[in-house]
């Protein structure tokens, strides 16, 4: 066990926890995004970040991927955690407006202007649907490809993996796309729930238990 | 370099580095060397070979701009867009490349003969706008130099041709690596131009000459190599290394690779004193001596 002080209040956590855990453990809430339990910590979306030291040393860190360290002393919701923090939401606001978790996540931290042009991009790089693939799903369909500016997620040469199982855990924990079931589209659709079914949802009202996991499944729900 | 794709010439390259995982690069480097370029195929057999996904593997292959995923042209052309390059108006000179190439930026004539690409910066800005053909810069390029650069290109790759006698050819060569004329201008023996290349071994480093006929094994070199040395070799131009993923079938010492000039490679032992060599034409009639 080591010690480190959190908010102010002194501490005890276990050795190689992140400060993300120990401050959840301890109730201090911090907004995530690109984190999930189960994955590996990766630090895309700086939207954890705490800061650490202090007076003129201090500095930002990402609490998701920094470890506890014995005597540190780290802040969550300084003034200028919560700055930084609604500036990290004002420019995700900016590249997926459309995102429902990202407003969500925007309107509970008091973001009240959108200075940036809206981007309406469908991705904010997080990586959440490369990880859940390679460490949930052990597929390893898609991932990053590419550099700066044209940096994507895809499967490789932008054909249909042969790995790919549809399982649709990339659409499930992506927090930017909100894919919509395709079921007009069954040759794009990516779960294939409907799909599967004969004949296809498109000529049924309803059906429960679709094994899909849009519990109901949006489509059935737009009818 | 090959044109068809043999997956037991990629399964040979990869299992040379006995599926070390950290030599993913070297190993793509060396396909590409091969190729020219990295077939899908091939990176389907380095991803079953190495154990490593696809997805890492094709995301490593587009993270580097050195490594191509479509079939380049003989030579490669390269035009700044840097900041410096951009104010002496080099977006002109890229438009006129594209005109006179009929392609845009990124893309390869049908006749293979050229690829067209932008640089972000060369570190040559003084000589703004600058323009690198197969490793060659020029300097101060206007839009109406550009068919010039063009034709310079194709006159280096012809300034030596093959000879008629059957036994005893030149071949002209050039870095697989950065595609750049290995032949020097001035120095002649038997009235063929030399190929030049960097020699290093037991902790010596200097010039090489080759003599260019094939067959024929007259070097000079700065260093004297006493025979039985295993040298290896460096191109002038990029300092990369011209290996090939061949061992020789007499001695076991790393073969060296070199392009031909018309398509193919020559490679020919880097052991002084052992005679193994082979040429590997992409011209089928034209068959190793």
């Amino acid at each position: 066990m080591i010690t480190l002080t959190l908010n102010g209040l002194t501490v005890e956590a276990e050795k190689g926890s992140t400060l993300l855990e120990v401050a959840q453990f301890y109730g201090f809430p911090i907004p995530t995004l690109c984190h999930m339990e189960g994955l590996s910590p990766y630090g895309a979306c700086r939207l954890c970040l705490v800061e650490i030291g202090e007076g003129a040393r201090s500095r930002l860190v990402s609490s998701c991927t920094y470890r506890a360290e014995e005597g540190l002393k780290v802040r969550t919701a300084s003034s200028r955690v919560v700055r930084t923090r609604k500036m990290v939401l004002e420019l995700l606001l900016g590249s997926c407006p459309q995102s429902k978790t990202i407003q969500d996540l925007a309107a509970a931290h008091g973001v009240r202007q959108q200075r940036f042009r809206q981007e309406y991009d469908d991705c904010i790089l997080c990586g959440l649907c490369a990880r859940i693939c390679e460490q949930q799903m052990m597929a390893n369909a898609i991932g990053f490809r590419g550099r700066g500016e044209k940096r994507s997620i895809g499967a490789p040469f932008d054909i249909k993996s042969d790995v790919c199982r549809l399982c649709g855990a990339c659409m499930y924990v992506c927090p930017a796309c909100e894919l919509r079931c395709t079921y007009t589209e069954p040759e794009k659709a990516i779960c294939g729930g409907c799909a599967n079914l004969s004949p296809p949802c498109v000529y049924a009202d309803k059906f429960d238990d679709m094994m899909c996991f849009m519990n109901p499944c949006v489509a059935c729900d737009i009818k | 370099m090959r044109t068809r794709l043999s997956p037991e010439d990629v399964i040979r390259i990869v299992d040379k580095f006995d599926g070390n995982q950290g030599a993913l690069i070297s190993v793509l480097e060396a396909i590409q060397a091969e190729y020219n370029y990295l077939p899908r195929e091939a990176l389907k057999i380095v991803a079953s070979r190495t154990g490593r996904s696809l997805v890492d593997i094709y995301g490593i292959t587009t993270f580097y701009s050195g490594f191509s995923l479509e079939p380049r042209g003989k030579h490669i052309v390269s035009v700044c867009t840097g900041t410096a390059c951009h104010v002496r108006r080099s977006v002109e000179v890229l438009e006129g490349f594209e005109r006179h190439l009929s392609v845009k930026a990124g893309e390869t004539t049908h006749d293979r003969e050229f690829s067209l690409s932008t640089v972000n910066c060369l570190g040559a800005c003084a000589l703004g706008p600058v323009v690198v053909v197969d490793g060659e810069y020029h300097r101060r390029v206007r839009e109406g130099d550009v068919a010039n650069v063009c034709e310079h290109a194709r006159q280096l790759e012809n300034c030596v041709e093959l000879t008629n006698d059957e036994r005893i050819f030149a071949v002209q060569v050039s870095c697989p690596h950065c595609n750049r004329s290995l032949m020097t201008d001035g120095r002649l023996l038997d009235g063929y131009p030399m190929v030049r290349v960097t020699a290093s071994f037991r902790r010596k480093h200097g010039w090489l000459m080759l003599s260019s006929l094939y067959g024929d094994y007259r070097i000079e070199s700065e260093y004297e190599i006493p025979p039985g040395t295993v040298v290896q070799l460096f191109c002038p131009s990029c300092h990369a290394e011209l290996k090939s993923t061949r061992i020789c079938a007499s001695c076991d010492a790393p073969m060296i690779s070199l392009l031909v000039k018309g398509g193919g490679t020559v490679q020919f032992c880097s052991r002084r004193g052992c005679k193994e060599h082979m040429l590997d034409l992409v011209n089928e009639d034209a068959t190793a001596v």
